[in-house]
């Protein structure tokens, strides 16, 4: 008995200098257009100056799973070391005739919509790999949606510790009490990516998640 | 010469199947979303008793995507899982669970799945469930 309890110390001793040494795999999942990259973005230009990708107002900007590695994260004091996964948005149906509203051709439309679905498959095909799960949300949209619900669902079944982001809170339609209401079993935390509002929040957030890895 | 029929009649294009979760029971996962599947395709709106895995409504989600484009007028789905949302009180959720395993399935909630053709969206809040229609 004695023999295990000093084992276990040990074990849990060096299991946490090995995770503070190893990049954590922090994933951003969500709907398109929720600004997933947006905070990517935001974090990555913070801490090392550079972004992850591009951001747009036509959903689906982002088509394929995007890297940072080694980015060093630091909040009062302690620093962890990430590696950021920006995921295309999942969606359960893709048109292509919804980018021809954004003026953009047919041709070039019915490639993003292709381009798309194979985003949606690679974001789910990753959702094994992560550590830790940033699930962001619109606050101006409806929450009570299928996709949101599914991704959390997935998340639990892998015991993946997750944090759900209300992103655009500088809006005025923006709702963080009706995602809060949908999700009453998670921390959410409204934060602006565009302008960098409430960041501090999320960091610690994150940092406490960490402690959760298995 | 033919009655004229009072009735509304049929509208074109769709119908609406209920399936008890006894028929999809005994299915494996990929057994489950190719039945699924099968009805989507057939332009039918589908009420599943009970719901799926997690692990399969992202298949389904994923296995959708891998169709549009390869299967002609097929934009994806609508897919919806009405269930408790989750703040039942320690008891409750311990009974819920208990049931679930001699159901072998959480027979509380219903599941509808939808072709996007057909169906435009659904609306959903924790009080109600609006099925938008495409025209």
């Amino acid at each position: 008995m004695a023999i295990r309890i000093v084992k276990n110390f040990f074990k849990r001793i060096f299991l946490n200098i090995f995770r503070n040494k190893k990049e954590i795999k922090l994933g951003f999942y969500g709907p398109p257009n929720a600004g997933k990259t947006s905070l990517a973005n935001r974090i990555c230009k913070d801490f090392t100056g550079e972004e992850i990708g591009s951001v747009s107002k036509i959903p689906h900007e982002t088509r394929n799973v995007q890297f940072k590695e080694k980015v060093e994260i630091e909040y009062k004091g302690k620093k962890l070391v990430f590696k950021m996964i920006d995921t295309p948005g999942i969606a359960t149906k893709i048109d292509y005739e919804e980018f021809l509203k954004f003026k953009m051709k047919k041709r070039d439309a019915k490639a993003r919509a292709k381009e798309a679905t194979q985003g949606v498959v690679e974001s789910i095909k990753w959702l094994d790999d992560m550590n830790i799960v940033v699930v962001v949300l619109d606050a101006c949209e409806n929450p009570y949606n299928q996709v949101n619900i599914t991704i959390i669902g997935n998340l639990i079944a892998r015991k993946i510790p997750v944090l759900i982001v209300a992103n655009k809170i500088d809006l005025k339609k923006a709702n963080i009490k009706k995602i809060e209401s949908a999700f009453p079993e998670y921390e959410v935390i409204g934060i602006s990516a565009k302008y960098g509002k409430n960041l501090e929040e999320f960091y610690e957030s994150i940092f406490k998640l960490s402690k959760k890895i298995k | 010469m033919k009655k004229k029929r009072k009735s509304l009649g049929r509208i074109k294009g769709f119908s609406i199947q209920f399936m008890p979760y006894s028929e999809i029971r005994i299915l494996n996962s990929d057994e489950r979303i190719r039945k699924i599947l099968g009805i989507v395709l057939g332009n039918n709106i589908l009420l599943l008793q009970g719901r799926l895995l997690p692990e399969e409504e992202t298949r389904l989600i994923g296995d959708t995507m891998a169709m549009i484009g390869h299967v002609k007028g097929f934009k994806g789905i609508e897919l919806a899982v009405i269930a408790g949302n989750g703040d039942d009180k320690l008891f409750s959720k311990f009974r819920r669970k208990f049931v679930n395993i001699l159901s072998g399935g959480d027979l509380s909630a219903i599941t509808i799945i939808g072709p996007a053709t057909v169906v435009k969206e659904i609306k959903r809040n924790p009080k109600k469930i609006e099925l938008m229609l495409n025209k």
